[in-house]
């Protein structure tokens, strides 16, 4: 691997690599830099970080939720072969990962708001519509988060070698054994890669939420939004928040190497 | 191979010379306004005409809910001139000494009611807006037009449950117009602004609240010359003539 790269090449390279570690680096380093330590405590036990936290916990994990219930079915008929309309599929699947995430707010807006291809007719029936209520933070942050867990899952089920599965068969294994004792536990890295991406992806989302959900303390005033809030009025406490939020995705991005790396 | 790359160091070198060339000939800085979201039909404007009336100036607009502009000239954005929706929120830039002079009141504004068209929930009042069956969105605390209405509301003993509290005028009226809200409060100039696709119910003057607008040069000024012009233009019987046709009162 080394050999790659020409040995006169090795102190250019070097340095841009250097550029490109400060790149991330600094940003962090900013807000670790600013953060209100001392205040950071007082910050926390606050009324209305309280507020946006537990409504960020249940936004993000609702998604998970949805991503295991609903997600787990449809990654399942992805890997089970090769069609057109999986392709299709697959493609609406990926879509919000690439979708700007104002472009998915107004999307969800348009199907699920009052006057949406959906939302106009539970509207009319039942006199309920979802925007501004908790329950939209969640199908936001599902829509947004939900495409890695489809993904990281499909792309474990399809790696999974059959013939394990053939070979519990001739054992006399049943199907729903065969899962349960098999497939599940070698699948079982990238289910759990795919459930932390999602649950990050949905702790972070602000964009989509905002547009379709709103902005009200208490009610869809998630961490992110909260953060954005906070910034115009107290931007320590946005600064207390960001580092909250920083923390919590490195976490995760730690958890997540134990069971997915390369080295593995 | 060396004269191919011979040539490709001569073609570089000379786009650059090319560059610094058109660059020295070009206009000098363009000069930056911030201004408050409700001020964007005006203030665009005011910048056309400006640029037309001073040969060589160039006005480059950026608009957003007045805590936003605040926060990004105190973080050091590069901007010449600030246009806010209230006296507090320019306060707080002279207080991180980031205006070049006093602020100085260039318009005034008031409330109304937003509802879509043909107010098909037959809203009259602010009294209305307390109603069960409405959905009300209201802009944040932090937003002038927000702190105004719920002034307003208070004026009219009216309490009321925003289902949002959004960062702006503009992005309420969308909600609005998007018939996600069935009412909102915003300043009579965007129901101007928008009356071929919301309605407005007026504010009795014993309810309403006076927004008055402050405008100042930026200490950071680039183009300070220019940007005293243009608050100059602003204030001029000319500049007030044209926030008027958009429904801004006089300071």
């Amino acid at each position: 691997m080394n050999d790659a790269v020409p040995r006169h090449l090795r102190v250019p390279l070097a340095l841009l690599t250097a550029v490109a570690v400060a790149l991330f680096l600094l940003p962090l380093l900013g807000v670790v830099c600013s953060a209100p330590w001392s205040k950071l405590w007082t910050q926390l036990r606050s009324g209305a970080v309280h507020d946006a936290l537990g409504l960020s916990l249940i936004s993000s994990f609702g998604a998970v939720s949805i991503a295991l219930v609903f997600g787990l079915p449809l990654a399942l008929w992805l890997a089970r072969g090769r069609s057109w309309l999986r392709t299709v599929v697959r493609v609406l699947v990926t879509l919000p990962i690439v979708l700007p995430p104002i472009v998915a707010g107004i999307a969800l807006l348009l199907a699920f708001g009052r006057n949406g291809l959906v939302g106009a007719p539970i509207d009319r029936w039942f006199g309920w519509s979802l925007p501004f209520t908790t329950a939209a933070t969640v199908v936001a942050a599902a829509y947004m988060g939900l495409p890695f867990f489809v993904l990281s899952a499909e792309a474990g089920l399809r790696s999974f070698d059959a013939r394990y599965a053939a070979a519990a068969a001739t054992l006399g294994a049943g199907p729903w054994r065969r899962f349960r004792t098999i497939t599940l536990p070698m699948i079982q890295p990238s289910l759990r890669a795919g459930l932390l991406l999602c649950w990050a992806r949905a702790l972070g989302e602000f964009c989509a939420t905002q547009m379709f959900a709103g902005n009200l303390a208490g009610e869809t005033r998630t961490l992110p939004l909260a953060c954005s809030v906070a910034m115009e009025v107290d931007p320590e406490l946005a600064i207390g928040l960001s580092l909250i939020l920083a923390v919590v995705s490195a976490v995760v991005l730690t958890l997540l190497r134990q069971g997915w790396s390369p080295q593995r | 191979m060396k004269m191919k790359k011979l040539a490709i160091a001569v073609g570089v070198l000379a786009g650059l010379v090319a560059c610094g060339g058109s660059a020295a000939t070009a206009p000098g800085p363009a000069t930056r306004v911030f201004a408050a979201a409700s001020l964007t039909a005006p203030f665009e404007e005011l910048a056309r005409r400006f640029e037309a009336a001073h040969a060589g100036s160039r006005i480059q607009m950026q608009f957003a809910g007045t805590p936003t502009l605040v926060l990004q000239i105190r973080e050091g954005a590069e901007a010449d001139v600030f246009a806010s929706a209230d006296l507090p929120n320019m306060q707080k830039v002279v207080d991180a000494k980031a205006t070049a002079a006093a602020p100085q009141p260039f318009a005034s504004n008031r409330l109304t009611i937003v509802v879509a068209k043909g107010n098909p929930k037959h809203v009259v009042g602010l009294a209305d807006l307390a109603r069960a069956d409405l959905k009300v969105a209201l802009c944040g605390p932090e937003v002038p037009a927000g702190k105004y209405a719920r002034q307003a509301l208070a004026k009219a003993n009216v309490e009321v449950r925003s289902v949002s509290d959004e960062a702006s005028v503009k992005a309420l009226a969308s909600k609005i117009e998007l018939g996600e809200v069935d009412a909102g409060i915003v300043y009579v100039t965007d129901a101007t602004s928008a009356a071929a696709r919301l309605d407005a119910v007026s504010i009795p003057e014993s309810q309403n609240v006076i927004a008055t607008y402050p405008i100042a040069v930026l200490a950071k000024s680039r183009t300070p010359a220019v940007a005293a012009q243009f608050v100059e233009y602003v204030r001029s019987p000319a500049g007030q003539a044209v926030l008027s046709q958009f429904g801004f009162g006089a300071p």
